[in-house]
């Protein structure tokens, strides 16, 4: 059998567990300022986690995709340390705040390039954005049939089989390959890498390959930003813990209940 | 009809999703704001005997592609039409629910038509020829209101976050007849998980974190069922195994908004609040009264759950008669 060839996209964010006090809206800037360590966007994580299963049933050459204005060459070392066969950054001044069609644009432009790809994974959505456009729009791009909220992802010769989340419940759709999938917080996290591992990555001298738009970007042009009109933080929900009191437990539940029926 | 504001309904097993409803209602209001007609489309096999009942929420027309080939929802086929039918109508604004369904629909047709998307918007704005749509980011710790540049405008919206509201339309039903071409995709099987009610989707939400020790859900099974809840979990009772993490809430898993979410044994970890923080009332229930939940919610009750919540279904089913 030939190895099956995979592509993750892995976006480079804030850690999306830093707390609201952490968190900076410059509204006149129309910029975000987390004080928080970088981090692999966590469904991306998920997606790679998803990509090394693969790796290891089926046998698969992972590569990674990384595309920022500038990315951490050590947050993204990580996915090698897991098991990605490698890791390809794609770094330029002109891919900073694009909107998702660019994105797309530039990821298709890379898998292009990169030309043998029989599988591309993406998280469900990035932890900062939280829009989940990207994945699905790069799909079509390439032409590729997308299956987007993977819980399980399976591939039989040449065809992909995922349970994928619907509401209420789950489906189980079938594609041929090349396709691309979406991938949920389901399919599991990213497998422990030990500080040993990750230390010896992180000290090996090998460099990681790093491609600006002049490389690959066939419209370097038609590149868009994101239409922000206004950036805001949320309006403090002011609430005010009423904490419900009573002599004995059922005195308690009888005024809770009271009180969330009230409405 | 053509410059008017086009609904995309989303119907499962005969009966429009409670996301349609919201997404016509909002299609209508940000049409009457900017003085065109509001129409829909629905999708489907053997859809047309229901499809009229989107005139009570505004449509004024109805478009209805009935086919066996869309008996599946499959992303591709369903995009097919829908390019046609925007080909053919130009509309200046499509409103989608962004459940599952929604978001899967409305990237791929936003990449289709070159057409901006906001994805997951909480809020919508007419202002003058343009649309200005709110959503949350970074979990919520941030709201950014963008501009849709060019048509149609895509808005995908938040699910419980539009007000149904009636408002009769003429409701003209007219059948399309547009090519879904063939699929690449095929649905080999589709399970629900039966009589639970959807996590996003639901008026109540009951969850348990690490205060429930372990995979016993019963006691919040039981307060779900007497308010018509579904029941979710934190990522720590998720990462125990004591829950499938289809039912986890929070910002890497689902981002609830019912009128009720009862948190118990939940310590209130910024990935939880992000996930459930627009709900209407907060009730918490835990044993420590330091427990940053709290601060997130509008009732507390600090003590055993396990003590605590059956006495609460007692109640609610005694209310209930």
């Amino acid at each position: 059998m030939t190895e099956l060839n995979i592509i993750v996209c892995a976006k480079q964010i804030p850690d999306p567990e830093a707390p609201l006090s952490d968190v900076r809206v410059d509204g006149e800037k129309k910029e975000v300022f987390v004080d928080a360590p970088n981090v692999i966007s966590p469904f991306d994580e998920n997606a790679l986690e998803a990509a090394l299963v693969l790796q290891e049933e089926a046998g698969a050459r992972v590569t990674v995709l990384s595309l920022g204005r500038k990315v951490s060459d050590t947050v993204l070392r990580k996915s090698l340390a897991a098991g990605a066969d490698e890791l390809i950054l794609l770094q330029d001044n002109a891919f900073e705040k694009l909107d998702s069609h660019s994105v797309a644009r530039v990821l298709a432009d890379a898998i292009q390039r990169i030309g043998d790809c029989d599988l591309v994974l993406t998280g469900r959505q990035a932890g900062d954005w939280d829009s989940g456009q990207v994945g699905l729009m790069l799909g079509e791009i390439l032409g590729l049939p997308c299956i987007s909220l993977a819980r399980e992802i399976k591939v039989e010769g040449r065809q992909v089989q995922v349970k994928k989340n619907i509401a209420g419940g789950y489906e189980q759709v079938r594609a041929a390959l090349p396709a691309l999938v979406t991938v949920s917080n389901e399919v599991g996290e990213l497998r422990y890498i030990s500080r040993t591992r990750m230390m010896k990555m992180l000290r090996k001298a090998s460099s990681i390959p790093s491609w600006s738009s002049g490389d690959f970007v066939s419209t370097p042009d038609a590149l868009q930003g994101m239409e922000i009109k206004e950036l805001s933080s949320p309006p403090d929900m002011g609430r005010s813990c009423e904490f419900i009191e009573g002599a004995t437990l059922e005195e308690k539940a009888d005024q809770l209940v009271a009180a969330i029926t009230s409405f | 009809m053509s410059h008017g504001v086009l609904v995309v309904a989303e119907q499962a097993d005969g009966a429009f999703r409670k996301i349609t409803l919201e997404a016509m209602s909002e299609g209508k209001r940000l049409a009457s704001r900017m003085g065109c007609e509001a129409y829909a489309l629905v999708l489907g096999a053997g859809v047309a005997s229901f499809a009229g009942e989107l005139a009570k929420y505004g449509a004024d027309k109805i478009l209805v592609a009935d086919s066996p080939v869309l008996a599946d929802y499959l992303t591709d086929t369903y995009t097919n039409v829908i390019d046609e039918v925007v080909k053919a109508h130009s509309p200046r604004a499509i409103v989608l629910g962004a459940s599952s369904q929604g978001k899967d629909l409305s990237a791929r047709l936003s990449a289709r038509l070159d057409a901006p998307l906001a994805m997951d918007c909480v809020a919508v704005k007419a202002d003058g020829e343009n649309i200005v749509a709110t959503r949350p980011m970074y979990g919520g710790k941030v709201l950014a209101d963008v501009n849709l540049e060019g048509e149609p405008k895509i808005i995908a919206v938040r699910p419980k976050m539009m007000a149904v509201t009636e408002s009769p339309g003429a409701g003209v039903v007219e059948a399309v007849t547009a090519d879904p071409g063939r699929s690449a995709m095929k649905q080999i099987d589709r399970q629900l998980e039966t009589g639970k009610v959807e996590l996003t989707e639901a008026d109540v939400v009951v969850s348990g974190g690490r205060g429930m020790g372990g995979a016993d859900y019963t006691a919040l099974e039981q307060l779900a069922a007497s308010l018509e809840g579904a029941v979710g979990a934190s990522r720590s009772a998720v990462d125990e195994g004591w829950r499938s993490h289809a039912d986890q809430v929070g910002q890497t898993g689902k981002v609830v908004s019912p009128n009720l979410y009862i948190a118990c044994g939940i310590s209130g970890a910024i990935q939880h609040l992000a996930g459930m923080s627009s709900s209407k009332v907060i009730v918490a229930i835990n044993k420590d009264p330091e427990a940053p939940i709290f601060q997130k919610a509008d009732y507390g009750i600090v003590g055993d759950l396990f003590e605590i919540v059956p006495l609460l279904t007692e109640e609610i089913k005694r209310l209930k008669g």
